[in-house]
């Protein structure tokens, strides 16, 4: 199982409007609109849940999609939004309180 | 032998936009002069100002005017720099400095992003729009240069009160939001008249072969008007105070595309 874990960064701008899920880096003040696998991840993005597990649990099961390629997709997704400081990513769970 | 300090003469006046009173100290006469000459209609006689600037002279040089604004803040204390000007603000002290050399536009963009900061704080912003008032009601028009805000202010009719071609000043309300007078002019180069009244409308703009009004949904909504905000602060609290007042707005104002011909028929559908 892929032994990494994604976690919401606390200091960005987050909305959900009719479905649409936007989000605003404080750092940069770029804007950000999220896709529907995107909306997923970020919002089971608890730091305790490993990526491969949120892949299996929420996104195969919303999307016909092969578990390894979602899991590949997902990844990519994941580490975009953490260059962005919108996720942070780690190898180990990322515990609240103890992030930067 | 000569006194070791000499008295100079402070010049003062007070600069209103938005309802917030700025004082500016300045030691030149003829500066104080170009500032009331600027800034006519918003000069006041108000007692109290709420933020204090003391302007120090720079001679004339290289200064650049299109350099890069930087705006942070540390340890309570906003500086402000361009080409043109340095500047630092103590909000808890409402006191700051502006050193600059002696044009209005130095002091301008210094006034437009404190404006900015104050307003975050408080759930308003400054927006590329023109803005207007009819019946009682403003309607702002936003759009990025050439999308026609200052041609939508020159098709105005004379039962309209131009707010500003160029920048909007929106401040939160407890029951909604208002627009304000701006001294802040683009093409038009006329000063907004220094009124005020709620926001009926926001309106994004878009030239074409006829006039026609169509609501934008939510999300097109909140990313147009932040596209549109003016915003210079390098401070993740106020950028996320930016973003979740842009939401509100569009949760609380109506917002739709103006398709218009640029012609004065387009005033037809803005009532």
């Amino acid at each position: 199982m892929s032994s990494l874990y994604v976690a919401r960064n606390p200091r960005v701008a987050a909305r959900s409007l009719d479905g649409e899920m936007m989000i605003m880096s404080g750092r940069d003040s770029m804007l950000f609109t999220l896709n529907k696998t995107a909306t997923i991840l970020w919002q089971a993005a608890d730091g305790a849940t490993p990526l491969e597990l949120i892949v299996q649990q929420k996104i195969c099961t919303e999307f016909e999609v092969e578990p390894g390629e979602a899991l590949r997709d997902a990844e990519t997704v994941a580490r975009d939004l953490a260059s962005h400081g919108i996720l942070q990513i780690s190898e180990e769970p990322i515990v609240r309180g103890d992030s930067k | 032998m000569p006194p070791v300090i000499t008295e100079v003469d402070q010049h003062s006046l007070i600069i209103e936009i938005g309802g917030m009173p700025v004082r500016v100290n300045t030691t030149d006469p003829d500066f104080l002069g170009i500032l009331q000459n600027r800034y006519a209609g918003y000069v006041t006689s108000a007692a109290n100002a709420e933020i204090e600037f003391d302007i120090e002279m720079a001679p004339p040089g290289n200064a650049d005017p299109d350099a890069l604004v930087r705006v942070s803040q540390r340890g309570g204390r906003w500086t402000l720099t361009r080409g043109d000007f340095r500047a630092e603000w103590e909000p808890a002290k409402r006191r700051g400095w502006i050193r600059q050399t002696a044009n209005p536009y130095s002091i301008d963009a210094v006034l437009r992003i404190v404006h900015t900061l104050v307003l975050a704080k408080q759930g308003g912003f400054l927006l590329h729009s023109a803005s207007a008032i009819r019946d009682g009601k403003a309607f702002l028009f936003a759009g990025v240069s050439e999308a026609g805000k200052t041609t939508i202010s020159r098709l105005a009719p004379s039962d309209v009160t131009l707010l500003t071609d160029e920048i909007s000043y929106v401040r939160k309300c407890d029951d909604g939001y208002a627009a304000f007078g701006t001294p802040f002019t683009g093409e038009l180069a006329k000063l907004g008249e220094n009124v005020s009244a709620p926001i009926a409308a926001l309106y994004l703009l878009s030239k074409g072969r006829e006039n026609r009004i169509e609501r934008v949904p939510a999300g097109e909504a909140a990313r147009s008007l932040l596209a549109n905000l003016l915003f210079f602060a390098e401070d993740e609290e106020l950028v996320q105070a930016a973003f979740h007042a842009a939401f509100e707005f569009v949760s609380r104002v109506p917002v739709s595309r103006l398709t218009f011909f640029p012609d004065a028929r387009v005033w037809e559908l803005i009532r």
